[in-house]
């Protein structure tokens, strides 16, 4: 654990360089591509007010400079399996960025969707020193808060204090300053697998670049695709990308649960694959050209090309008609949202004011989806996209980049964590010797 | 059909490779940058520039070269000078002008300082104001505005013409060059010409019997009148000093007496001094009044 709050600490301290610098990263790291976003802060000053509650305001005038997209490979359900190839994938997308941009950079911000992430929500609690909430009485009471055994291997990539009470007074989201005594906290921890973080942190350093945060792609999802009032009011964010599908909910903007299924669009391309008995690029072109979930008496009479190059006429000039490929997918999308339903009941998503649901990442394309998940998930589905940031190519701005220019808002407007916080026993001997020198002043 | 073991060989995947990847960000690390887009081909530049100048001849070359352009584009008929048209000079003064603007005509108008030759002109003492310029057709037009003779002032070395506001104008040889000019004399006359002024008209009366001014010991001004009679003014209010005297000579016929000197210096004690005989003369028509007509 301190460890990693060391490490954490580090990223962060680099992430404030690459800001002051200007230009700086972001990565996502997919099972089917692999993009990257070059961003370019300037205009307004990095306000250096190193540890605080509240976000650190003043970041955000960025824009978009270079950006670019590989074929992922090397990369499996948001892990990387193959160092090499994953390697030379993301060298691809930051070399092509980089000449895009003109620029070089130093410094990358990256988010995965693998490594079966965890939820926990944390509890601490503590008497305020001196009346006055300070900044020590933070780090005190995040330090307090009783972390569960997550096991062996496992490491926390978020810990985001989402909530704060004084006394009676719930809900605060920046307790500095107020008069209370008793200081509790909710923080919502995120672990994943040790391995993939060090892993990407690995190939990233391959490419010379400095890795400068980590995070979850459902968490950057849900940033760049919920709009205010749906983080405000509870809303669930569905990013079903290639090999993983993310769940992220937000309650009060503040993300309180965030999952992951292993299954994706890649498996609704292998099914077609399989049932058709097609390479997986053919299917992979027929489930995004004549996809989808709903079929109609007219789709019995559309017919599919499904092609081949074997040389036998036959089986290479077969068709299927829609109704089928539809006959195919449906099962398989039909699996990924009871698999998402059974995680948001885990999660206690009922119990929420709101319940929106947005669906968003790259399968989110597929026709009919929205008209299947309200009847999987519930009555408020809608399809998203990420927001627009400042110079976003076109590109970029559909579902399937979600996660990425939710990684660039992540970049520009980080929530605080818990390792931003100085802990309260390296601050010991100093306060100590303020005591000592206070006592002095009362008593002379 | 793929060979067991064969990579696969993919098309649509270029991926960079570890040493091209070093390389584009090598090129694209600022400083190096800028060295290589702005510091070699400058620093390059510069090395074959010393190389060639290095050669006299070749140094040589490149001024002749220059020469030859610059001469091509100033020797150009448009831009020629051919002659000087001088007005409002007279033949005198336009000799001089001539000597002093001694340039050979044609001549580029690039060679010419015209503000050089308009101070030089203006520095000839008859003129008063110069004016160049080079109209179309390649003229050099000289507009001179002469002084005006105002004033002869007698000097130990000669007569002087000076004009209206005391510059000096020329030397003549004889007051009847100029009979119609008032005369002054003594020394730094000229520094005080507006006095002169106001005098000279002050004395408009006397005009018939008005020889000169004289400015005596630097500091006040005597009146000459013919018969040797002088009129001596004091240092403040000599024009108003002067027309007491007319007044006085209005009423009492002061002038026309035998009198040599009207001593004014002193305000609120004029003194007339007598010419030489006068008193006897005087004592005589008394004695003839006196004496018992017979």
């Amino acid at each position: 654990m301190t460890d990693f709050y060391q490490s954490q600490r580090a990223m962060r301290a680099m992430r404030q360089a690459a800001l002051q610098r200007g230009v700086i990263a972001v990565l996502d790291v997919g099972s089917t591509k692999v993009s990257c976003l070059i961003l370019k802060f300037d205009g307004l000053a990095y306000r250096d007010e190193a540890d605080g509650v509240g976000p650190l305001a003043g970041q955000s005038g960025f824009r978009v400079i270079g950006s670019a997209t590989t074929r992922s490979r090397g990369i499996g359900f948001g892990e990387i399996y193959s160092m090499q190839e994953a390697e030379r994938a993301i060298r691809t997308a930051l070399q092509s960025a980089q000449k895009l941009a003109n620029m070089r950079v130093d410094h990358v911000i990256a988010c995965f969707s693998g490594g079966r992430p965890r939820s926990y929500g944390l509890v601490g609690d503590v008497r305020v020193d001196e009346q006055i909430v300070s900044e020590n009485d933070i780090a005190r009471v995040l330090s307090a808060c009783d972390v569960p055994e997550y096991g062996e291997g496992r490491e926390v990539l978020h810990a985001q204090p989402v909530n704060f009470a004084l006394d009676h007074r719930s809900g605060l989201l920046d307790p500095r300053g107020q008069i209370g005594e008793h200081l509790s906290t909710d923080v919502h921890m995120v672990t994943v697998e040790e391995k993939v973080i060090l892993d990407l942190a690995y190939c990233v350093k391959r490419c010379d670049l400095e890795l400068a945060g980590v995070a979850s792609s459902s968490y950057a999802a849900g940033i760049s695709s919920l709009v205010e009032d749906e983080q405000e009011l509870g809303a669930a964010c569905i990013d079903i990308g290639g090999g993983a599908t993310g769940v992220s909910i937000f309650l009060r903007k503040h993300m309180i649960y965030c999952d992951s299924v292993r299954l994706g669009g890649d498996h609704v391309t292998r099914d077609i694959s399989m049932g058709l008995q097609v390479p997986e690029t053919t299917a992979e072109r027929i489930k995004t050209r004549s996809g989808g979930l709903f079929a109609t008496g007219m789709d019995d009479r559309d017919m599919i090309e499904v092609g081949g190059d074997t040389g036998d006429w036959e089986r290479d000039r077969r068709t299927v008609s829609r109704t089928e490929l539809i006959g195919i997918m449906r099962p398989r999308v039909e699996e990924i949202l009871e698999e998402v339903r059974a995680h948001l009941d885990a999660a206690g998503f009922d119990h929420l004011p709101s319940q929106q649901i947005v669906l968003t990442g790259g399968s989110s394309q597929i026709p009919g989806l929205d008209g299947l998940a309200s009847r999987i998930l519930g009555q408020q589905v809608r399809l998203g996209r990420p927001l627009r940031i400042h110079r976003l190519p076109q590109a970029y701005s559909g579902p399937s980049s979600a996660s990425l220019v939710g990684l660039s808002l992540f970049a520009a407007h980080p929530q605080d964590e818990w390792w931003d916080f100085e802990s309260p026993v390296e601050r010991y001997p100093t306060r100590s010797l303020k005591r000592a020198v206070r006592w002095f002043k009362e008593n002379w | 059909m793929f060979e067991i073991g064969a990579r696969k060989n993919i098309p649509n995947d270029p991926a960079p490779s570890r040493w091209s990847y070093k390389l584009l960000r090598l090129m694209l690390s600022p400083f190096l940058r800028r060295l290589v887009f702005y510091g070699v081909p400058v620093f390059l530049l510069m090395v074959v520039t010393a190389i060639n100048l290095y050669d006299e001849n070749r140094r040589d070359q490149l001024r002749a070269f220059y020469d030859e352009i610059y001469l091509s584009v100033v020797e150009r008929p448009e831009f020629m000078v051919n002659l000087m048209s001088i007005t409002g000079a007279s033949d005198e003064v336009m000799q001089d002008i001539r000597e002093v603007v001694s340039v050979d005509f044609p001549i580029s108008s690039f060679s010419l300082d015209l503000d050089h030759m308009q101070k030089e002109i203006s520095g000839l003492d008859p003129v008063k104001h110069a004016e160049l310029r080079i109209s179309s057709g390649g003229v050099l037009e000289v507009k001179v505005i002469e002084r005006i003779p105002a004033y002869l002032w007698r000097r130990e070395a000669g007569l002087e013409v000076l004009d209206e506001t005391g510059a000096y104008v020329k030397n003549v040889g004889s007051r009847l060059d100029y009979p119609r000019l008032p005369l002054i004399a003594g020394e730094g006359a000229d520094l005080q010409i507006l006095q002169v002024e106001k005098l000279l008209k002050a004395a408009q009366p006397l005009e018939n019997r008005l020889r000169g001014l004289v400015f005596v010991g630097e500091r006040r001004w005597d009146v000459v009148l013919d018969r040797g009679q002088v009129l001596m003014l004091p240092e403040e209010g000599a024009a108003s000093a002067l027309e007491r005297i007319i007044v006085m000579d209005d009423a009492e016929e002061l002038l026309a007496r035998n009198i040599r000197v009207v001593d004014f210096r002193i305000r609120n004690r004029p003194t007339l001094h007598l010419k030489e005989g006068a008193m006897e003369e005087l004592k005589e028509i008394k004695l003839m009044q006196l004496r018992p007509s017979e």
